[in-house]
């Protein structure tokens, strides 16, 4: 659905020149969620600007939708346009009209009769679900609402692709998750392909199926999101995965606990996918001679299924320890043993 | 009673000279209106990070305002002399205090016309391109109705500038209260004159702020 070779976007101002996309190179799936991470200024937006044209590359090739976006101009680039629906993290909707006429608007730009257009704006207004607030106006919805009438606007058209920047960033946590559900929804019922980015790998791992991790202007690494979350490669990839599955305080935890239990061992547990719902701590206490004791947990539900981290103490012979790491890998669950050197 | 404590007073006169003002206002406004919005919008999108980013163009448009921006109104009524006779074929009368007017009031409220649109949020023109909208779509479905209150409490500022502005080309031969003053009033020293056609011409005042404020609030759904 889309491709984009050797991509390179370059800023040329007064003060020098910033080169805010560095030979990108990437494949989008026809009705995958898409997901690029980055911290700010490593050239996210730049990026997916490229895709409808609102930035030009410097270099390289843009291919959405079998178009050739770096090169349109005019009329054809317009109606590229109208096929790929934008979603923005400030919502940038038209105060001066309702939520009815801002949906609208799409549709009086690419020519829609107005009867088709009443019609087609109702059952938008019904898919986000914004019923009975039609007549009201921006100011008068919450951040959440306007995000709604944003989405609406932006698939008014019947896209086949749908960019969202930053799209969650200035919603609430709560706010945030019901955006991402209707994303979701949308992806599903409509079968669009849905390119987002953001800084939060929350968002990443609620939504996307597979996600690229951009630091500046490059993209350092690519993948499924479960498979990312289980052996992210990059230090940035890491840091990204940590916010969601480590508390901020397990380090510590692990330190003080490999005091506080000289003997014995602190293990990492990592589970993916199926591996989360087995029982396994039954099974250990059943049938090794080990007394277990739960440190710290957290599993995360991704798109792709659940992925999990699980810190525990065991304690025993080293013989019976050594059986017991063995039965947790033939498990499929990877385990580290924790030792004190950070 | 009024003939009595106004005696100078001829009310067909007051009359004819109020409905010849707001012609004169009427008029110049809604020139100036259009006038000031297309130059103002010239301003706007020629500049910097905009549609029609074009320096040259930018530089000469906002030179154009600002020279007849700055000169004194009584001057450029002087110095659109020729101008006037070439275009209306004399220089007394309403008619004739139209050109200098509009092009004393128009790029006076174009400056406004270009700040009000550089309040609108750059996202939501952005936002609009992406949906695949024309230059002129984004004109007219975007940047004015965006910016349509400030458009409006900008003209309600120059309009009532303008009655100022017919009052002064009254003394000059122009008509209106202005004409009406100075003639009857000033110069025969018929201080009722004078009184009631300043009081007249408050009320128009207070009339068009009255209205401009009523559609400002009316329209700003922000
Ligand atoms: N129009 C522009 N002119 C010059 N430099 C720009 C422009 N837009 C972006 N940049 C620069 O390009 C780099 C990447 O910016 P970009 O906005 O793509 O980052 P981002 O990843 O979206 O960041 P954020 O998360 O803060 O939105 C930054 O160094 C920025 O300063
Ligand atoms: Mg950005």
């Amino acid at each position: 659905m889309i491709t984009l070779s050797n991509v390179t976007k370059i800023y040329k101002s007064k003060s020098g020149s910033v080169t805010a996309v560095d030979n990108v190179s990437l494949h989008i799936r026809e009705g995958e969620i898409f997901g690029i991470i980055g911290y700010s200024g490593a050239g996210k937006s730049s990026l997916i600007r490229m895709l409808n044209g609102l930035e030009k590359a410097t270099s390289g090739q843009v291919i959405v939708a079998g178009r050739d976006m770096a090169n349109i101009k005019g009329r054809e680039l317009r109606k590229a346009r109208q096929e790929i629906g934008m979603i923005f993290q400030h919502f940038n909707l038209l105060w001066s009209r309702t939520v009815r006429e801002n949906i609208a608007f799409p549709l009086e730009i690419a020519g829609v009769p107005k009867q088709e257009r009443l019609k087609r704006v109702d059952e938008l207004i019904k898919l986000v679900g914004l019923e009975g607030r039609e007549n009201a106006y921006p100011s008068q919805l919450s951040g959440g609402q306007k995000q709604r009438v944003g989405i609406a606007r932006a698939l008014a058209n019947n896209p086949k692709v749908l960019l969202c920047d930053e799209a969650t960033s200035a919603l609430d946590p709560q706010t945030t998750d019901s955006i991402l559900d209707l994303l979701v929804d949308i992806n599903k019922r409509l079968g669009l392909t849905i390119v987002l980015i953001t800084h939060e790998m929350h968002v990443i791992r609620k939504i996307c199926d597979r996600v690229a991790v951009m630091e500046s202007g490059k993209i350092v690494e690519e993948g499924e999101v479960l498979r990312v979350f289980r052996k992210p490669e990059q230090p940035i990839t890491k840091r990204f995965v940590q916010q969601v599955t480590e508390p901020e305080e397990t380090k510590e935890t692990v330190s003080h606990l490999l005091e506080k239990y000289p003997q014995g061992r602190v293990i990492q547990l990592t589970f993916v996918g199926d591996a989360a719902e087995q029982p396994l701590m039954t099974n250990i206490i059943r049938n090794f001679n080990v007394s277990v004791n739960i440190v710290q947990g957290k599993i995360s539900q991704t798109h792709q299924g659940a992925y999990g981290v699980l810190f525990i103490h065991i304690d025993g012979t080293e013989e019976e320890m050594d059986k017991v790491i063995d039965y947790i890998r033939q498990q499929q669950v990877e385990a580290e043993v924790m030792t004190n050197v950070e | 009673m009024w003939s009595n404590l106004l005696p100078n007073v001829q009310w067909d006169k007051i009359w004819a000279a109020t409905a010849e003002t707001l012609y004169m206002t009427g008029i110049s406004v809604l020139a100036t209106f259009i006038l000031g919005i297309i130059l103002g919008l010239l301003l706007f999108l020629t500049s910097k990070g905009n549609i029609w980013e074009n320096k040259v163009a930018n530089t000469m448009i906002a030179a154009f305002v600002n020279i007849f921006r700055s000169i004194p109104f009584i001057i450029l009524i002087i110095l659109l002399i020729p101008f006037t006779k070439l275009v209306v074929g004399t220089i007394l009368g309403a008619e004739a205090a139209l050109p200098a007017l509009i092009i004393g009031a128009a790029p006076f409220y174009a400056r406004m016309v270009e700040i009000a649109l550089r309040e609108i949020d750059k996202g939501v023109i952005e936002a609009a391109k992406s949906m695949g909208a024309t230059t002129s779509t984004i004109i007219f479905k975007v940047l004015l109705p965006e910016s349509m209150p400030a458009l409006v409490s900008g003209i309600t500022v120059t309009a009532i500038a303008l009655v100022g502005y017919t009052a002064m080309a009254g003394v000059v031969g122009a008509g209106g209260l202005g004409n009406l003053a100075y003639l009857e009033g000033f110069q025969r020293n018929h201080n009722d004159v004078t009184f009631v056609a300043t009081v007249l011409i408050l009320v128009i005042v207070f009339v068009i702020q009255f209205i401009g404020d009523f559609v400002t609030s009316k329209i700003d759904k922000r």
